[in-house]
């Protein structure tokens, strides 16, 4: 009975597709709610996993239930245009020939059902509103992609997929989109499975992650746990480290800076000038934490905060190691010497101080 | 009018050929070139050849397989008299017929390089958004295959104006059946009447200079827009 109400929520995918050179094999169950990660490198698989989801591409072995519904199984076999999605490409995919509104009611005018997004939100959500009588080619690459991005969520979608969304921008255009991205994340209750191989944009979106190494899921589960695992360090760029999501409590005009309280305790944080009640998110490098046996007072580092070890492990280099720690609910994992680790004699279960030496605020 | 009733009514003869021609074999070439730019199958490279024969054979030989086949002993023919329809050679029909092979590849080919072009991208697109794979055909493909349509009608049209050698082999000579513009000029040159071929053939040489002019102004066109 427990299986059959899980079954109810949720995306259950199983794909066994077997290419020259290349094999997807993955069972994954992924939460019906947030945006769902899908990292790796090129190559690894995410945007075939994507694809077969989207009836793109067909898996001959697969299993996939959205939401309790079947969409593929040995007998059943649902085409793309009958899936309730939404579908954001990598590059733009806008109608050359349609205006802008022309490419947002394509979609509107074939889709049944009920609408839980109406295109007024969609063109407000993603501030398109002065661009609904351009053409494609009249429109810079970040207008475009807010456009994709629009045309698909006007489709009020059961899940939307987005296929590295942002990859063929530059960095300048990310951060134009990337606010909008964040508004749909906590404004919309529609499920995002968001394919990407670049570690800030995981960081800065992602509840859940599944990280892909040649067709295979290595991890998957909570972003922050994820992140926090020892034996399989998913390395969002250079370095291991948590993401933890916060609410802004405090700000100290004075000293330009923010107390920002997550599960577990709170930490200062360089005022990005969000409002008090606001979330953020902050990620903490294992590089910037460092552990001590007492509480320090005479210190230039802002965060002290007690907690306790929870496991140890080897890292790449002999000389170090990491550690993962629990504040409160929320882990963190630190990297530190082996023979400091020797000399403070740490063991799993002792109450220690982290010191937390930079916290970088990314949204 | 400076041209004859004759020549008047084998110039309109012509265009209603080609205009027949060119019409169904917008039907038919469509989805033969559709075919032929999706298919990754064994049978492609058959197909193209096949599509393309006329290109290369000489429009006689095209014309003589056209007269077994669609005449009293032939496949075609059998199958035109069962259905009581009668025999297609010397009849207008068996002119469109002849002209619908004999065109195929000029309409095929324009409009397969279109179809490549477009590529599978903008039909995933579609997909995603609902639209079934005929009704994405008719709302994405086509609106932007519209050159290639444009060029592949204009090339068919143009070439079955000037078609005479399939037409001799399988119309003969029939005034307002199957005399076309480029029969009524040759009969005008063997009697030795050159003002009226002269007349004819330089209302056919404008013809032809202001379709291609049409096709390359176009052209021009659109690669400034690009």
């Amino acid at each position: 009975m427990l299986a059959r109400m899980t079954e109810m929520t949720g995306i259950q995918a199983r794909f066994l597709l077997v290419w020259p050179g290349f094999t997807l094999d993955v069972d994954l169950d992924l939460p019906a709610r947030g945006v769902t990660a899908l990292f790796g490198h090129s190559g690894s698989g995410k945007t075939t996993l994507l694809r077969c989801i989207a009836g793109l591409e067909r898996a001959p072995h697969g299993r996939l239930v959205v939401n309790g519904e079947v969409w593929q199984d040995d007998s059943h076999w649902l085409p793309t245009h009958k899936r309730p999605l939404g579908y954001v490409f990598q590059e733009a995919s806008l109608f050359p020939h349609l205006t802008v509104l022309g490419n947002l009611r394509y979609g509107l005018r074939r889709v049944t059902g009920t609408q839980r997004v109406n295109l007024d939100t969609a063109i407000e959500l993603l501030g398109i509103g002065p661009l609904l009588a351009r053409h494609p080619d009249h429109l810079s690459g970040g207008e475009r992609q807010r456009v994709s991005i629009a045309r698909a969520l006007a489709l009020s979608p059961r899940v939307l997929l987005m296929d590295e969304p942002l990859a063929a921008l530059d960095l300048q255009r990310k951060q134009e989109i990337l606010p909008y991205l964040e508004r749909l994340h906590s404004e919309l209750d529609i499920p995002v499975l968001y394919v990407s191989h670049a570690p800030d944009e995981v960081a800065r979106l992602a509840d859940h992650i599944v990280a892909l190494e040649a067709g295979r899921a290595l991890a998957c589960g909570p972003l922050g746990d994820t992140l926090a695992r020892l034996d399989l360090p998913i390395r969002l760029g250079e370095d291991a480290g948590v993401v933890l999501d916060a609410v802004v409590a405090e700000r100290d005009a004075a000293w330009h800076l923010a107390r920002v309280t997550f599960p577990g305790g709170s930490l200062w944080v360089r005022d990005g000038g969000h409002a008090l009640g606001q979330t953020v998110r902050v990620r903490i490098l294992a590089r910037d934490v460092s552990i001590a046996l007492h509480p320090v007072s005479d210190t230039s580092i802002l965060n002290c905060l007690p907690a306790t070890v929870d496991q140890l492990a080897p890292d790449d280099h002999p000389a170090l190691m990491l550690l993962r720690l629990r504040l409160g609910e929320s882990p963190l994992i630190a990297r530190l010497t082996q023979r400091s680790a020797a000399e403070l004699g740490l063991t799993p279960g002792d109450k220690v101080w982290v010191q937390i030496k930079a916290v970088a605020l990314i949204g | 009018m400076f041209l004859t009733p004759d020549d008047q009514q084998a110039l309109w003869l012509t265009v209603r050929l080609a205009c027949t021609v060119t019409l169904i074999l917008l039907l038919l070439g469509t989805p033969i070139a559709w075919w032929l730019a999706r298919a990754k199958a064994w049978w492609k490279g058959p197909l193209s050849a096949v599509v393309a024969l006329p290109l290369v054979l000489p429009p006689s030989v095209l014309g003589f397989y056209l007269l077994l086949a669609m005449g009293p002993n032939g496949p075609v023919g059998q199958l035109t008299q069962a259905l009581g329809i009668g025999l297609l050679p010397f009849t207008f029909w068996g002119l469109v017929v002849a002209s619908v092979f004999y065109s195929l590849p000029f309409m095929v080919q324009p409009l397969q390089t279109a179809f490549e072009a477009i590529g599978a991208r903008p039909l995933e697109v579609a997909a995603t958004l609902r639209a079934s794979p005929l009704d994405a055909f008719f709302t994405v493909v086509v609106p932007l295959a519209r050159p290639g349509f444009m060029t592949a009608c204009i090339l068919t049209f143009a070439h079955t104006v000037g078609e005479f050698g399939v037409v001799l082999m399988i119309g003969g000579n029939i005034p307002g059946v199957s005399r076309v513009a480029s029969v009524q000029i040759y009969d005008h040159v063997e009697a030795m009447e050159y003002t009226d071929a002269h007349r004819l053939s330089a209302v056919m040489l404008v013809f032809a200079f202001v379709v291609l002019l049409a096709l390359y102004a176009r052209r021009a066109h659109v690669g400034k827009n690009d």
